[in-house]
Parts: structure tokens; C-alpha cells; sequence
């Protein structure tokens, strides 16, 4: 059982010694790569998809640059968007997913801020009967009000997502014609990203184990259709187009309004434009 | 369907997706382990670095708890993903601009660092048992002196010298670790309550207190199991490092709390609302008040009257598990509380968690014992405490020399 000493401690040394080489070695190339990567890893990343005819033949997103406009001054509240959505994206049909939602704000009278809800709430939901089909509660009917809206809310596609930054393997990333997406076969589900949105409009879908979002129906746009949503809405609330052309519906609909974005403060800047939202919006 | 959930009731005006509680218990339990990790990691380096000689009785088990509770580390995060299989594709394809991304590299370079110590610790020992066991565990013994039998002066200093340099490296690299966990709560602007400067640091503070304290708890059980008198100074060593620390740990948490109140961004009235309401009591009382303050003045009144024996063990022990208890709070009302508040700023949502399932208080508690069942199978392994630890062996070395060198001197007079 015994062995030589001096051999063995002069193996021993050796081997910690090239051990020790490889360590520092290593040491210095991590050194160099966080530095390089340190403009990478800053809130405004650089979108990395390449560009070229992608991702079909058909459809080159480098041509297009899509944005949204959301007239809060039309929409009746009626909720057909977010229905459609849910079929159109096939998002879970219950009160907790959705890829889109409608608010409602609603100033009472002597009441300084809004009272606000959504189709989720339990009123809501208890008016309309189901968790797969929305109506907005006639609660106020026998209140005085003083002024009361509604604001559809969707993924802003945020040029600078927060997302994006904090996805630990890239499963999110934003395409080069604007649009954040999700590859749901490489999302390990930790949900970091659910938390990183400050609008809400992440969510994670516990059946298949991965976040989801709206993607402003990316396979219906890459083939020159509009959103589910879009395409539902009775009184064109929601404005969809390319801002590379510029006669577009959504340039036109940004050049002849003030338009607003949310949360501005955050940097994300996002690319959903509103009118006729107040100053509780968030 | 609906157990997968965690469907949150709530009250004001909270997004829709919100509703799902997000980050689950076993989130709040990770950063626990982690910081427990860096806690009693600190405590080995304070003897091997920083040459604390009080703290020599339990500067073995204060690696062996650090590596098992390690090893335990994942495994929430792993219970948490809806793709564990998936998990590692962070560290195959690391989303670098991602707080989360680095972390399979922090925790592998981490658990071989600790391996790795704990086999220049044991080495000694590995090898007598090596030599005395003929058993199947003789055979383990035998595998893992991999290869080297030395035992010689030389050979033992040189151990020592890498203990020192693993000792040396593991300090940036325990608390970076932690550190950066906190990072990952700090760094997220969609929550007025995680994102906080301070955030990285007031972790690792909570992190090493809760680590010292843990060895408290668990240096007086093993004594007591073992049958074996208490060793006061240890436990003194132990008492003041919580103290020193803890003093920090309140400065930063009030610091940090007092900026977000005296900030008042927006969102601060749902944060008022929710602090002098349901966390009145998570916060303030148990976590503040119970948990910190109290630790901190007891330990302060024991050092001032200059308390020892029994009843110093008693307050060291009695402080430690209200600090153990006090930072699992803290990780609970950062985690589990920054959901409670909406990202909406006008409503507050009540976590309710579920009692079975892979994300249920149970599989929690389990993940919380777990480290301790392991530490107890190790400890038979390598006891932390029949051996003498490599630096004490030098040390003997170098006394038999003077010994050598007095009696030869006597010789030639």
C-alpha cells in the first residue's frame, strides 16, 4: 500500500501545476470574454437574427418594420379582440391566460382616481357565464359616473424588451421586422422573462410548460394578414401596419395623432401607440 | 388543471396574467440554500484565510455543511422549470445579457471548488482510513486518495498552501454567488420592491449570517448528540461574527427600505399599503423586530456583561435560530412578497401556496431538511471532528521540530 513518497508528491505537484495553468488560463479567457460581452449584455441588444430572405422565401423581414396603434377613444369594450385571440393563438381557456385583455377605467363621481377591471375579474366573469367567453359587467348602472373608457392591452413589442434581456438560453428574441417571439421548443420554463415585463403581458402556459405571449399573430402577418385581434375589432380600435410603408393604416394613424406609448420611463420603448388613454394608464 | 396552479386572490386592480402566482415557494427556498452556502463558507475561511483559531472546532464541518447544502442548490430552481430537461441548455447556449445565464458556471466552478478543498482537507484522513479499512469502504477510501499516500511534512505543507489558495478563491466566489442571485431580484425594473441598488448586497449579508448562525445550531446539536463539552470560545467566535455581521445586515435592509419610502415613485402607496398590512407582521415583527433585532440585542448584552459558559451557549444558539428563521423570512417577503404587490401599482395579490405537489410547502420543507440528511451521511464520512485539520497537523510538525531543535540543543550543552 505504500508508496514512495517523493514520486508521488512530485506527480501530485505536477499534476496541481498544470491543473493551476489550465485554471488561470481559463480564468484569463473568461476575463476577456465578459468583457467583450459586456456591451452585449446592456438593456439595448442588438436584435440576433441575421438579416436576408428569412424566415420564408415569401416573407424577407428586413422589408417590414411592424407597429400597432390602439384608438382607445373607439373601443366599446366588447371584448371580441381577446376572444379571438384566444382561438386564433389557441391560448388556455380560462380567466388567468390571456395574450390580450381589454381594461376598463371608470371615474365616479367625488372619486379622484379610476376604479378599474378587466374581463378577468370574478364580476366579469360571473355576467358572462364561462371562463371562455368575456363581457364587461354592467356594475356601475346605478353609480354617478364622471367619465369612464376602455384600453386594450397587448404585448408592446418593445424595441429595447426587457424579456428578452433576461431569457437565460435566447429562447425569446426579436425579429428583425419587430416582433418578440418565443421558440416553445427551447424555453427551459423558468419564467424569469413573466417577471421582467412590467406590462403584464407575459404569461406561462402550466400545460405546455413554457411562457407565451402575443406575437401580433405572426403567422398571420408574415402572410400579409392582420391580427385576430385587429381583424375582430367591431370599430376599429386597433390599428396594425408596417411602418416601413408609409401610407400604411398605423402611419397614418401615428402622423395625424398625439400618440402615447406606456411606461416610457422604463426605456423599453415600446411600439404599441395609444390615443385616448388617461394619465392612470400604466 | 386547476392543481397546477397557484391562482392568487387579490384585491384593487391587478393585470390579468397576474392572477397565476409566478415564482413559487421553492423560489424563496433557493436563495436560502445559496445563502447558507456563502454563510458557512465564510466561517471555513475565517479559520483557513483569516486564521481565527476559535473557530478551528468547526471549521471542517463549516465545508462539509457548504458542500452539501450546495449540492441541494438546484434542485428547486430544477423542481421550479416547467422544462427541466431543458435546463441545460442555459449553460450549453448561455443567453449572456441574462442575470440567469451565468449561473450554471457559478454553481459547477463553485461545487468543484468545495470538492475540491474538502479533499485537501480530508486528504490526511483519507488516506489512514485507506490503509486501515479493509472493508468495501476501504475500497471508497482507497479510490478516493487517488493515487497519493504521502503524508510527509512536505507534502502536507504543500496541501496546506492549496487550501489557503482554494480558501482565498472561494471567498469572491461564495458571495459572488450570492451576490448575484440578489442581482437577479435587483436588476428587474417591472418591480418597485426588487429593484433596489442594495439588493445584491443585503443578500449577501442576510446570506452570511444565516450561514454562521446554522453552524451555531449545528456545531451545539453535534456536541450534544456526540455527548461532548461545548467549546465556549468557538461558540463566542461564532456569537461575535453574527453580531458583527448582523449590525451590517439591519443598516442595509433599513437603508434600502428607507429609500423606497423616502423615494415615494410611483406605486408607493400600494407598497405603504401592503407593508403596514399584510406584511406588518412577515416583515416587521418576524423578520425585523424577532429576527434581527433581537439577535443583535442579546448578542450585544451578552457581550457587554462578558456572559460565558452554559448561558452564553444558550443566547448564541437561542440568536441563531431566530437569524435562520429571520433570513428565511427575508427571502420569503422578497420573493413571495414582491408578487404580492402588483406590477400595477393600485392592487395587492395574496400568495396562496400549495400544501402538496413538485412546487407545495412539503416538497419545500423536504428541500430545506434534505441538506442536513446529507451532511449527516457525510459527517460519517469524513467526521469534521475525530481529525485534526491539515493546518493544525503543520503546525504539530513544526512544533516536534522546535522540539527537536530545544532537545538537541540541551544535548549539546
Amino acid at each position: 500500500m505504500k508508496k514512495d513518497s517523493k514520486p508521488s508528491l512530485a506527480a501530485r505537484r505536477d499534476f496541481l501545476g498544470k491543473l493551476g495553468r489550465v485554471a488561470s488560463c481559463t480564468g484569463a479567457v473568461a476575463g476577456i470574454a465578459a468583457l467583450a460581452a459586456i456591451p452585449g449584455v446592456s438593456a439595448k441588444t442588438e436584435s440576433p437574427a441575421e438579416s436576408g430572405s428569412f424566415p420564408t422565401k415569401d416573407y424577407d423581414w428586413t422589408k417590414h418594420q411592424w407597429a400597432f396603434g390602439v384608438d382607445a377613444f373607439k373601443c366599446i369594450g366588447c371584448l371580441r379582440c381577446v376572444e379571438a385571440c384566444k382561438r386564433e393563438n389557441n391560448v388556455m381557456q380560462d380567466a388567468h391566460h390571456f395574450r390580450t385583455w381589454v381594461e376598463r377605467y371608470v371615474y365616479l363621481e367625488g372619486e379622484v382616481s379610476a376604479r378599474v377591471d378587466s374581463q378577468q375579474d370574478p364580476v366579469n366573469i360571473e355576467a358572462s357565464g364561462s371562463e371562455k367567453e368575456f363581457r364587461f359587467a354592467n356594475r356601475y348602472k346605478d353609480a354617478k359616473v364622471d367619465k369612464a373608457f376602455f384600453v386594450p392591452k397587448l404585448c408592446n413589442q418593445c424595441t429595447h424588451p426587457p424579456c428578452v434581456q433576461v431569457c437565460p438560453v435566447g429562447a425569446t428574441y426579436r425579429t428583425k421586422d419587430g416582433v418578440v417571439l418565443i421558440d416553445h421548443d427551447y424555453c427551459i420554463g423558468c419564467r424569469y422573462c413573466v417577471q421582467a415585463c412590467p406590462y403584464g403581458a407575459r404569461l406561462f402556459n402550466e400545460e405546455h410548460g413554457v411562457s407565451d405571449k402575443c406575437t401580433w399573430c405572426y403567422h398571420r402577418i408574415t402572410k400579409g394578414m392582420q391580427p385576430a385581434c385587429v381583424e375582430a375589432c367591431p370599430v376599429g380600435a386597433r390599428i396594425f401596419g408596417d411602418r416601413m410603408d408609409k401610407d400604411s393604416a398605423i402611419n397614418l394613424f401615428i402622423r395625424n395623432n398625439r400618440v402615447q406609448v406606456l411606461r416610457p420611463e422604463t426605456g423599453n420603448a415600446p411600439n404599441v401607440f395609444y390615443i385616448g388613454i388617461d394619465k392612470e394608464v400604466l | 388543471m386547476e392543481q397546477l396552479l397557484d391562482i392568487a386572490p387579490y384585491v384593487g386592480w391587478v393585470y390579468p396574467n397576474e392572477t397565476v402566482f409566478t415564482w413559487s415557494v421553492l423560489i424563496a427556498v433557493y436563495p436560502y440554500l445559496t445563502g447558507l452556502v456563502a454563510g458557512a463558507f465564510t466561517v471555513s475561511s475565517l479559520y483557513q484565510v483569516f486564521g481565527f483559531e476559535r473557530l478551528k472546532p468547526v471549521a471542517h464541518l463549516a465545508l462539509l455543511t457548504s458542500l452539501c447544502f450546495m449540492i441541494f442548490v438546484p434542485t428547486p430552481l430544477l423542481l421550479h422549470l416547467g422544462h427541466p430537461e431543458r435546463a441545460f441548455n442555459a449553460t450549453l447556449t448561455p443567453h449572456w445579457s441574462s442575470a440567469m445565464a451565468a449561473f450554471g458556471y457559478f454553481a459547477s466552478f463553485y461545487v468543484v471548488l468545495l470538492i475540491l478543498e474538502t479533499w485537501f482537507a480530508y486528504r490526511p484522513y483519507i488516506v489512514e482510513q485507506a490503509q486501515k479499512r479493509k472493508d468495501l469502504l476501504g475500497k471508497l477510501y482507497q479510490v478516493m486518495t487517488l493515487g497519493s499516500y504521502d503524508l510527509s511534512e512536505k507534502s502536507l505543507r504543500y496541501d496546506q498552501k492549496w487550501i489557503l489558495w482554494l480558501a482565498i478563491t472561494g471567498i469572491p466566489a461564495a458571495h459572488g454567488l450570492h451576490g448575484y442571485v440578489g442581482f437577479m431580484y435587483g436588476s428587474l425594473k417591472s418591480r418597485e420592491w426588487w429593484a433596489s441598488d442594495l439588493m445584491p448586497v443585503i443578500f449577501l449579508f442576510s446570506a452570511i449570517i444565516s450561514g454562521v448562525s446554522l453552524l451555531v445550531v449545528l456545531y451545539v446539536a453535534s456536541c450534544k448528540l456526540r455527548k461532548i463539552p461545548i467549546d465556549v470560545a468557538c461558540v463566542k467566535g461564532l456569537g461575535y461574527t453574527i453580531w458583527a455581521f448582523i449590525m451590517v445586515a439591519i443598516v442595509l435592509e433599513s437603508l434600502a427600505f428607507a429609500n423606497l419610502v423616502y423615494k415615494g415613485r410611483e406605486g408607493i402607496e400600494m407598497i405603504m399599503e401592503y407593508v403596514t398590512g399584510p406584511l406588518l407582521i412577515p416583515y416587521f415583527l418576524l423578520q425585523f423586530a424577532i429576527g434581527l433585532m433581537l439577535p443583535f440585542l442579546w448578542l450585544s448584552y451578552m457581550i457587554w456583561r462578558g456572559t460565558t459558559g452554559r448561558a452564553l451557549v444558550i443566547g448564541v444558539t437561542i440568536s441563531a435560530c431566530l437569524v435562520l428563521f429571520s433570513v428565511f423570512m427575508m427571502r420569503w417577503n422578497v420573493v413571495i412578497g414582491g408578487q404580492e404587490i402588483s406590477k400595477t401599482g393600485k392592487g395587492l395579490l395574496f400568495y396562496q401556496p400549495m400544501i402538496m405537489g413538485k412546487e407545495g410547502l412539503i416538497v419545500a420543507a423536504i428541500l430545506c431538511v434534505a441538506p442536513l440528511v446529507a451532511l449527516l451521511g457525510l459527517a460519517r464520512l469524513f467526521p469534521p471532528w475525530v481529525h485534526g485539520t491539515v493546518s493544525s497537523r503543520v503546525a504539530a510538525f513544526s512544533q516536534q521540530e522546535e522540539v527537536k531543535q530545544h532537545l538537541l540543543g540541551i544535548g549539546a550543552e
